[in-house]
């Protein structure tokens, strides 16, 4: 097919699941906070930085191992998220959203920045766990076995997070805050608190990208911005609030950059920008979007 | 008034007789770029609430074009600076058609997805250098009659081209066209419903902006003699919009002073403080953010009583 | 109010260029331009600094009569700062001699400048053979290694080996190119085959989708066109990926810090080419015992050449007595090189330190005595077979 022989076609599309599972999670956070809160959140990928350099440091400084690192990084990313909603991003809500956005630029900033002069540039190696050594003869590649448990955690997560949002009350409720804020305050349920906890998640996601991703690629104060504008595309072909259409742009789009490397492997890259291009102009919305202005 | 023509008749004086106060002439014509990136910027963001993600993409290409033309086909600085912003004007066109279509977010999101575009053909391109940059390019003269190797020429040579970009934004953003822009910005459904195709007068300012974002960018190339690929970078985007928001997005001023602010910040601090300068900015943009939005020239001007 | 917003606007600047205007007539400028932060921090980086200080301080730190000044920037592997940081020295601080900067593309941005402000630049680190070659200058010296070397030395050892055909995974800019061209020819030459090749941006820290193209070329040999931190990581990626039991990795520029950190049980039997070694002889030991006691790391060949370059060009000007441009390079291209970097060195008429060069390979981790232990000698290159007795004649701007 192509030209290409199938087994390259296929290792690609393994690694390309690998990275689309990247993508999903990441697009998940992105999309909570847009469809609860309506912000941009720009330092989604700072975030995400920050969880793989929380399970680092958890590994170097206190001997924290990769099980704990999964539930304890996103905690203590969330709280950090948490705390910036409260204190910065709150006030905002009633000004033009362009200013959400451009406070979580401007955080984003800090964080990389901080983190760059503490670390400098170049990447520190994280450790795969030892339960999660070798790799799986596929037979037309060897999947390391950490990949095969990349792609599993994150659909687990994914599917767990839509369950809870679209099938469960508190899922309900949040997402009726979303329509009519004040509606729901009336009803005696604490709106701002909620909205705060949703940042929070939505955050903690990010760092639980971080943390899965820490093994693979190295730990670098620049991992975020790389793949943050390539996580925007994917969430506004998904359609900017859906959470479905995050997961499923995020997977797909993975799969398709890995078989554009296959056959024509400088467009990769770009593949994901070409298409948001396309689908903007076509709807607007996103794909699984609601129409918006 | 004439205050503000005495502010204009001091930072005239100050910047005609800057090379014999002994300031680096090649620090300065580098701000005067950046300036001029910064005010064409805000044509959009401060007169239609346009936020450009990707407005590095026509200050990148306008000067990889510019160096190009020069030193691949031997063109003269003039011309080769009139390839850059013809350059710069078409790509703005080209987005532009396909963005103002959206609004806010979205409009932001494509900006930023075609300029990345944008940022990978100039990676791909043969002509570019790739990682390595378009290095060594030459000055040469204007028409032929002032020779531009001197960093005094060439100093006052992009004053001049500055000064007159800057008047130019002036007129534009004081024309009737620029108050039906103020009208858009302020209400566009009542804009539309008055008769005027809001879309035509959205994608002309556009096309003004990327143009004079271009011209910034050819003189840059002129400048430092080099175009590398963080010229069209997510990251020069990114300060642009650091540039305008911390001088002020409604005024005229402000984008350069924030300009001068953000490069003589990051000139000076990065020998001291390395990678802690990006700490630095970011934060007087978000204290901006939150409590300053007008930035410095806005919060001066509102307490001094002036209209943007 | 408004003055003080007209005089914030022109004094700003002003106040800071001021610190800036710095006489320098009593002083003798040497800059140092390195990758502090990024890819080669651990090769080049600070380390390299500290060399160059080493050789201020064992030249005696004066020098007719003026004090010697040594600058350090971070050029962060952006050829522009380099270029800017390096041109407003030589405008602004007098600058006399620039050292600079591990990466390729960086450099030959300053080697232009050195040509416009006729400036002594010595590449040290860098290294591709276009610095002697097409993008050459008459202040040129090119310090260490080049990639003609490298490709002489180690793609020939592999293809002598029976690593006839090869795929290259390489870096993408002008070291990473060069390189390529380099061992590329020298397969060719040696009977071999290029199946491919696929070029990955600097930095890049996921080789995974590069290394499956690799493998699925059915080439014998994985050729890694690359270095620091992108070597570390593809070699890495390929053990994990089960490719180094197909493929055979050529480690094409490798510095002794890689090694230590990818450990001898990963890196062992590799071969790769070095212009120095920590171990080689009583004298380099002991620079490196004195590098160790201040960075807790033995010494790579490009720390050494800092240190051996600084001392070169002191020497030079000290003979002909002063600072200016053209003399102290007709000097350097004059004299013998002998010291502590290497007993034969000499700077041929297209800028390039001429000298032996070493190919080592990986010892097994049974093999390594302690600690740093890392490499055994395989064969010595004289400097003519590493990069040919002539100049290279892509140079055109300097004809002797």
């Amino acid at each position: 097919m192509f030209g290409v022989p199938l087994s390259a076609i296929l290792g690609q599309l393994m690694l390309g699941l690998v990275n689309g599972s990247f993508y999903a999670l990441l697009s998940l956070g992105l999309a909570v906070i847009f469809g609860l809160l309506g912000v941009v959140n720009f330092a989604h990928g700072a975030f995400y930085m920050l969880g793989a350099f929380a399970a680092y440091l958890g590994l170097e400084a206190f001997g924290v191992n990769y099980w704990c690192a999964l539930i304890l990084a996103p905690l203590v990313v969330g709280i950090l998220g948490m705390v910036i909603e409260r204190l910065f991003l709150r006030h905002l809500y009633q000004l033009d959203p362009l200013y959400g956005l451009l406070l979580t630029f401007g955080i984003a900033l800090i964080a990389e920045g901080i983190m760059r002069g503490l670390f400098g540039a170049s990447g520190n190696s994280y450790p795969v766990p030892d339960s999660l050594r070798g790799g799986l003869n596929l037979g037309f590649m060897v999947l390391p076995v950490y990949r095969a448990w990349v792609i599993l955690a994150s659909l687990a997560v994914c599917g767990a997070t839509w369950f809870l949002i679209e099938r469960t009350r508190l899922g309900a409720t949040l997402r009726a805050a979303t329509e009519n804020a004040a509606l729901v305050q009336a009803f005696g349920i604490n709106v701002p608190l909620m909205v705060m906890m949703t940042y929070g998640a939505g955050v903690a996601l990010a760092a639980l990208a971080g943390v899965l991703a820490a093994p693979v690629i190295q730990v670098s104060p620049l991992m975020g911005s790389s793949i943050v504008i390539v996580v925007f595309a994917v969430v506004v072909i998904g359609g900017m609030g859906s959470i479905l259409g995050a997961i499923v742009s995020g997977l797909v789009l993975g799969l398709i950059e890995g078989l554009t490397k296959v056959i024509y492997p400088e467009a990769s890259n770009i593949v994901v920008f070409v298409i948001m291009a396309v689908v903007l102009m076509w709807r607007p919305g996103g794909l699984f979007g609601r129409e918006s202005t | 008034m004439s205050a503000r023509t005495g502010l204009y008749v001091v930072l005239g004086i100050f910047w005609l007789a800057a090379p014999w106060l002994g300031l680096y002439p090649v620090f300065l014509m580098k701000l005067l770029c950046f300036a001029l990136f910064a005010c064409a910027f805000n044509l959009l963001l401060g007169y239609t609430k346009m936020l450009s993600f990707g407005h590095a993409a026509y200050f990148g290409s306008s000067a990889y074009v510019t160096g190009w033309l020069i030193t691949a086909h031997g063109w003269g600085t003039m011309q080769g600076i009139l390839g850059g912003v013809t350059t710069a004007m078409l790509l703005g066109l080209a987005i532009g058609a396909i963005a103002v279509r959206r609004q806010g977010i979205y409009f932001a999101m494509i900006t930023l997805a075609l300029s990345q575009l944008v940022f990978f053909v100039c990676l791909q391109a043969p002509f570019t250098g790739g990682e390595n940059g378009l290095q060594g390019i030459p000055r040469g003269s204007v028409f032929g009659l002032i020779d531009l190797g001197r960093d005094a020429s060439m100093y006052y040579f992009v004053l001049a081209v500055f000064a007159g970009a800057y008047v130019l934004i002036r007129r534009i953003v004081r024309s009737p066209f620029g108050q039906v822009l103020k009208a858009i910005r302020a209400n566009e459904p009542r804009a539309t419903s008055l008769g005027y195709n809001v879309g035509r007068y959205k994608l002309l300012v556009f096309v003004l902006s990327a143009s004079l974002a271009g011209l910034a960018g050819s003189l840059k190339a002129l400048v430092l003699g080099f175009v590398t690929l963080s010229d069209v970078s997510q990251a020069n985007s990114g300060e642009v919009i650091l540039m305008t928001l911390l001088g002020g997005s409604g005024t005229f001023l402000g984008p350069a002073l924030g300009a001068i602010v953000v490069i003589s910040l990051q000139e000076y601090l990065s020998d001291l403080v390395g990678a802690w300068v990006s700490v630095i900015i970011g934060s007087i943009f978000v204290v901006c953010v939150m409590t300053f939005r007008r930035g410095f020239i806005g919060e001066i001007q509102r307490r001094l009583g002036h209209r943007a | 109010m408004l003055k003080s917003a007209a005089v914030a606007l022109c004094i700003l600047p002003g106040l800071l260029a001021v610190s800036q205007v710095l006489a320098a007539g009593d002083q003798v400028v040497i800059g140092a331009i390195e990758d502090l932060s990024g890819v080669y921090a651990d090769a080049g980086g600070q380390g390299a600094i500290v060399a160059s200080a080493m050789a201020i301080a064992d030249f005696g730190g004066t020098i007719l009569g003026k004090k010697i000044v040594l600058l350090s920037v971070d050029h962060q592997n952006k050829p522009d700062i380099g270029a800017s940081k390096f041109r407003e020295w030589a405008d602004q601080r007098g600058l006399n001699m620039l050292l600079g900067g591990s990466n390729t593309g960086v450099s030959i941005a300053m080697a232009k400048v050195a040509a416009a402000k006729k400036v002594p630049f010595f590449a040290v680190g860098a290294g591709g053979a276009s610095l002697t070659g097409a993008d050459c200058t008459p202040y040129t010296v090119h310090y260490v290694y080049d990639t003609t070397s490298l490709g002489n030395g180690t793609a020939s050892a592999i293809v002598k080996q029976g690593g006839k055909s090869w795929f290259f995974v390489t870096a993408d800019y002008a070291f990473g190119t060069q390189l390529q061209d380099a061992a590329a020819r020298v397969v060719l030459a040696n009977g071999g085959k290029v199946l491919g090749a696929v070029r990955a941006p600097l930095g890049t820290t996921d080789y995974s989708s590069f290394l499956l193209q690799a493998q699925a070329s059915g080439a014998q040999v994985l050729g890694l066109a690359n270095a620091g931190t992108d070597f570390t990581n593809s070699l890495k990626a390929a053990d994990e990926f089960g490719i180094t039991k197909t493929m055979r990795p050529a480690a094409l520029l490798t510095f002794v810090t890689d090694i230590h950190s990818l450990g001898l049980r990963t890196a062992q039997g590799l071969y790769l080419t070095t212009g120095w070694y920590w171990d080689l002889n009583d004298d380099t030991r002991a620079f490196a015992k004195r590098f160790f006691e201040k960075m807790n790391k033995e010494p790579t060949m490009t720390h050494a050449g800092y240190y051996s370059a600084t001392l070169q060009y002191l020497n030079a000007v000290k003979v002909v007595g002063s600072t200016d441009a053209v003399a102290v390079m007709a000097q350097l291209k004059k004299a013998r090189i002998n010291d502590m970097f290497t007993k034969d060195g000499y700077i041929r008429a297209d800028g390039l330190m001429v000298h032996s060069m070493y190919v080592m390979q990986v010892k097994a981790p049974a093999e390594s005595k302690y600690p740093w232990d890392y490499y055994k000698l395989i064969k010595v290159m004289s400097g003519e077979e590493a990069d040919g007795p002539q100049p290279d004649p892509a140079c055109t701007p300097v004809k002797k």
